[in-house]
């Protein structure tokens, strides 16, 4: 609570207290008058100070003053009337309550929120010549420095570590809670909690480019980018205030007068009551605070689980996706070549293994690494000579003597060996040892272990059709997809086909209100991402090109955070939309009653301050996205 | 150029009614309130300077709300 919610909670409770002690003071005419303007000066001077400012700059539809103008009046037809002043104040006292509470409210789950993205390091540590640690502000630390990060400390700047080993709760940028390991020559991005080692970082970036500061302030300005619903609530806001003030003052006029000309009796104090009914419900504040406060919870409640949304627009359009279209490769699949089957002929499959990695010994080539993966224990003490790389073929060596050929089927034909081809999909590599087929090994992308649970959930979600692009060959398309069970498969595009493909499947939903969201891992996927509804970038850790292209962001590589996402915006907007209709159905039916004079200001009071506080704490809601 | 101030408005309908109001203040090209995170991103026109801009600002929207506050 600040100074200024104390002080008006003082205010509140004070004279509360005085109304109450009033009601046993029986005392009558201007001396009762005088009494109960005592509270009712305390609680709403400042809006009377307010009003006059209004009127001095001619706002007529100022909020004070319109709340002045209601209040003073029912205490003047009370004076008038019966004396019953605790109406007035009332609606003055409980439109304060409501202020108090919209101020706490909103300044409390803007701390929660913001805590929960308390991802900024305050220092960075610096070694000292004599060996002692001196804490600056990361802002000051340069490109190149040395920085120390000891246990239990933030990674302040992106950098990369030069001495020590250690493991990274990346859990703030990721939600994932499972540690990563680093050790010297590795990459470490700012954000990350250092567990258990000292390490000793070289910085790369500053720390305004750092990973953190990118995502704090992606995160931060998310609420700017305002959605629909919004711009509707803003225009609505600014002819709702005028045609409620309008509608009071006809109300006040036009049936008195009616009245008066039929049966001669006006009852100017029972239309001029109604009215001011009306100004008490004339404000929108219970409309126009809750939808900027459900987003900026959606948005929170999704950054700590690691998908970064970058406005309040994307999740609109991304609670309406009906398509979701993956690029292939890092998204759907690892993105890393490994050996998935090995069919031997002659000889055993390790035997078989065991050659081929003793050829592609000194290849940097991906498919040598895969190779040399599968057989961890290549540095045997085999001879491997003469070792020679055939373009477009393969690589021949002599392993013990015996000449060895690892290459493709153009190879096998130049050599004699009599080859077979394989139903597998992905690369076939084939070993012939002195001239004579000894088999195959297939290497392929795999499949990440998550990514059918990704698609199910995804129609679980709502998702109408899901759609692979690969440039990769049909064959091993069509297997990924049916494996994990997507709609449509294009393979063997180039990445200007991904672009056309994207506008067909556009083009097909161009008249409905369904959304198509492309996800790819952000670093050739630019165009695409920019060029469907939503633009989803995976395992975006550290590569701006991806923050930078995306509409949103995925920290880690985990598919099934896409339909997570997707059920973060249907939440919120749920929310939004609940909002929207509670607090103008409540408004609606309170002006129409309010009209008939079933509704008094006890009701006018609740459809004001009672709707915009149950509003604020369903927006609150939003921010509860773990169980989802 | 585009800048960004913290400010301090307590009702979300009154932010909507400085945003209005900075959007129309000679000098501004837009400006998005930013209710909250209570901040106001300022867009300005060519060859104006934000300070003097920024005070125009502040008198408009004390104008529509006269207990708000911008920090240039």
């Amino acid at each position: 609570m600040n100074r200024k919610q104390k002080r008006n909670l003082i205010r509140i409770i004070v004279s509360a207290v005085l109304i109450i002690l009033l009601k046993f003071v029986s005392c009558d005419g201007i001396l009762r008058f005088l009494l109960y303007m005592v509270p009712y000066l305390i609680i709403g001077y400042d809006i009377l100070i307010k009003a006059l400012k209004g009127i001095k700059n001619r706002q007529p539809f100022d909020e004070s003053l319109l709340m002045a103008v209601a209040t003073i009046g029912a205490i003047a037809l009370a004076l008038y009337e019966n004396g019953d002043y605790v109406e007035a104040i009332a609606v003055m006292l409980f439109y304060q309550i409501g202020e108090w509470f919209q101020s706490y409210a909103v300044g409390k789950s803007r701390k929660n929120i913001t805590e929960l993205m308390d991802i900024r390091p305050d220092y960075a540590n610096i070694e000292k010549e004599d060996g002692q640690l001196e804490q600056v502000d990361p802002d000051e630390v340069e490109t190149g420095t040395i920085i120390v990060v000891q246990p239990g400390e933030k990674v302040p700047i992106d950098g990369i570590v030069t001495e020590g080993h250690t493991s990274l709760n990346t859990g703030a940028l990721t939600g994932e809670s499972l540690p990563r390991e680093a050790g010297p020559g590795d990459e470490v991005i700012s954000g990350c909690i250092n567990i258990n080692g000292l390490i000793k970082l070289k910085t790369t970036k500053e720390f305004g480019e750092s990973t953190v500061s990118k995502i704090l302030d992606l995160v931060e300005n998310a609420s700017s980018r305002k959605s629909k619903s919004e711009d509707f609530i803003t225009k609505f806001a600014r002819i709702y205030t005028p045609a409620v003030v309008i509608g009071a003052l006809v109300l006040a006029v036009v049936p008195p007068l009616y009245l008066m000309l039929a049966t001669g009796s006006a009852a100017w104090g029972d239309w001029i009551y109604r009215a001011l009914t009306f100004l008490v419900i004339s404000c929108p504040c219970a409309l126009v605070i809750s939808i900027p406060l459900s987003f900026f919870a959606g948005i929170g409640g999704a950054s700590k689980q690691g998908i970064l949304i970058k406005g309040s627009n994307y999740l609109e359009t991304l609670s309406q996706t009906k398509t979701v279209v993956f690029d292939k490769t890092g998204t759907l699949t690892q993105g890393v070549f490994k050996v998935t089957a090995v069919h031997s002929e002659n000889t055993d499959d390790t035997e078989l293994l065991h050659l081929a990695a003793h050829v592609e010994r000194y290849s940097t080539h991906p498919i040598a690494n895969s190779l040399r993966a599968a057989y961890p224990n290549e540095a045997d003490e085999c001879s491997v000579e003469n070792v020679e790389e055939i373009a477009g073929h393969g690589i021949r060596a002599e392993v013990n003597g015996d000449v060895v050929c690892v290459g493709n089927s153009k190879m096998m034909d130049s050599v004699g060996a009599k080859w077979k081809d394989c139903e597998c999909a992905g690369t076939i590599i084939h070993v012939a040892v002195n001239g004579e087929y000894r088999g195959h090994i297939v290497i392929s992308d795999v499949i990440k272990p998550n990514s059918k649970e990704a698609v199910e959930k995804l129609r679980n979600a709502g998702v109408r059709k899901t759609v692979m692009l690969t440039g990769d060959g049909i064959k091993t398309a069509e297997s990924v997809a049916k494996e994990i069970d997507i709609d449509e498969v294009y393979a063997e595009l180039l990445p200007a086909d991904k672009v056309t493909k994207v506008e067909e499947l556009l083009e097909k939903s161009k008249n409905s209100k369904d959304k198509l969201a492309f996800v790819g891992d952000g670093i050739n996927d630019a165009p695409v991402l920019s060029r469907a509804d939503i633009g989803i970038a995976m395992g975006a850790m550290g590569s701006d090109a991806a923050i930078e292209a995306a509409d949103i962001v995925l920290m880690d590589d985990d598919p099934v955070k896409i339909s997570k996402a997707i059920k973060i915006s249907k939440k919120c907007i749920g929310i939004v939309n609940q909002n929207i209709w509670i607090a103008l159905g409540v408004k609606l039916i309170c002006l129409a009653l309010g009209a008939l004079g079933i509704a008094n200001m006890w009701a006018a009071i609740f459809a004001d301050v009672g709707v915009m506080i149950i509003a604020v704490l369903n927006a609150v809601r939003a921010l509860f996205v773990d169980k989802l | 150029m585009k800048k960004s101030y913290k400010i301090e408005v307590d009702c979300a309908n009154c932010a909507n009614k400085m945003e209005d109001a900075a959007k129309k203040t000679e000098g501004v090209k837009d400006a998005v309130v930013n209710f909250m995170m209570q901040k106001i991103n300022v867009e300005f026109e060519e060859g104006h300077e934000p300070k003097t801009v920024m005070k125009e600002v502040l008198k408009q929207c004390r104008k529509i709300e006269s207990d708000c506050e911008i920090y240039f």
